[in-house]
């Protein structure tokens, strides 16, 4: 029988799901709705910019994208064959997920590599 | 072994499997059926707050003016209606997530298993501790 990926692809859904849903409900709240619209006061460019700079931060930002994204890929591509039922379109589908999901976290780790 | 194949090739002395046809709507045919598709299209959300995110850094990296742009973009109001929709969505994405915990590890004690609470209320507490934290690194920087 030919070994599956899927419980490899399994694994990143699942640790994407848990990362997603502690950290972003109030990454997203504050970083793009509450500090710029001025409900909440902003961090200085400067300080933020600090500590983005920790190895800690960006480590959990990195994590955070990668897993997340991995998240969006398998869960995504279970919505199409799923809810559209267009499982026959697999070899367009599957790479546009995964391969969007490695192409997103090769970004991410140039970004905070050189940030 | 033969697999099962997706599209095999039918031929006259071969006739075509019976597959009932279901809509490619069918999931608004009931309110259970539309909440595990909204709950499947968080995911889209989740991807769009890394894209964001990702514009977010290389902005700040670009530097001070680069990052004053991309404030104002963040009041355009298209994307302030955007990231509205995906406060809800991954809102919706963890408690969705949290409910599912006691579904997916089934711990039992004494045989029993434990009850649902016992793993979702931790799972809401480190939840509140971790956007607490988050919160407290930024609103102190």
């Amino acid at each position: 029988m030919k070994r599956s990926n899927e419980p490899v692809l399994w694994v990143l859904f699942s640790a994407g799901g848990v990362v997603a849903a502690f950290l972003i409900p109030v990454l997203l709240f504050l970083l793009f709705l509450a500090f710029p619209l001025g409900w909440l006061k902003p961090p200085s460019y400067e300080s933020l910019l600090s500590l983005v700079r920790l190895p800690i931060t960006r480590l959990v930002l990195f994590a955070l994208c990668f897993f997340s994204l991995f998240h969006w890929a398998h869960r995504f591509r279970y919505t199409l064959y799923d809810g559209l039922q267009i499982k026959h379109l697999n070899q367009l589908i599957f790479p546009f997920c995964y391969g969007g999901a490695l192409v997103g976290t090769a970004v991410a780790a140039y970004i905070l590599w050189n940030i | 072994m033969n697999e099962v194949r997706q599209n095999p090739a039918y031929t006259e002395f071969r006739p075509r499997w019976y597959r009932a046809q279901v809509s490619t709507w069918w999931w608004l045919g009931r309110w259970s059926y539309l909440k595990f598709i909204l709950r499947e299209i968080s995911s889209v959300f989740v991807a769009w707050f890394v894209a964001e995110l990702l514009l977010a850094l290389s902005a700040l990296s670009s530097g001070p003016g680069d990052y004053g742009e991309f404030q104002d973009f963040l009041r355009n109001p298209f994307v302030v209606a955007t990231n509205v929709v995906s406060l809800f969505f991954v809102i919706f994405h963890a408690v969705t997530w949290f409910n599912l915990a006691p579904k997916a590890m089934a711990v039992r004690v004494g045989g029993k298993r434990i009850p649902d609470l016992w793993i979702e209320g931790p799972n809401y507490l480190a939840w509140a501790v971790v956007s607490a934290i988050v919160a407290w690194f930024l609103l102190r920087a």
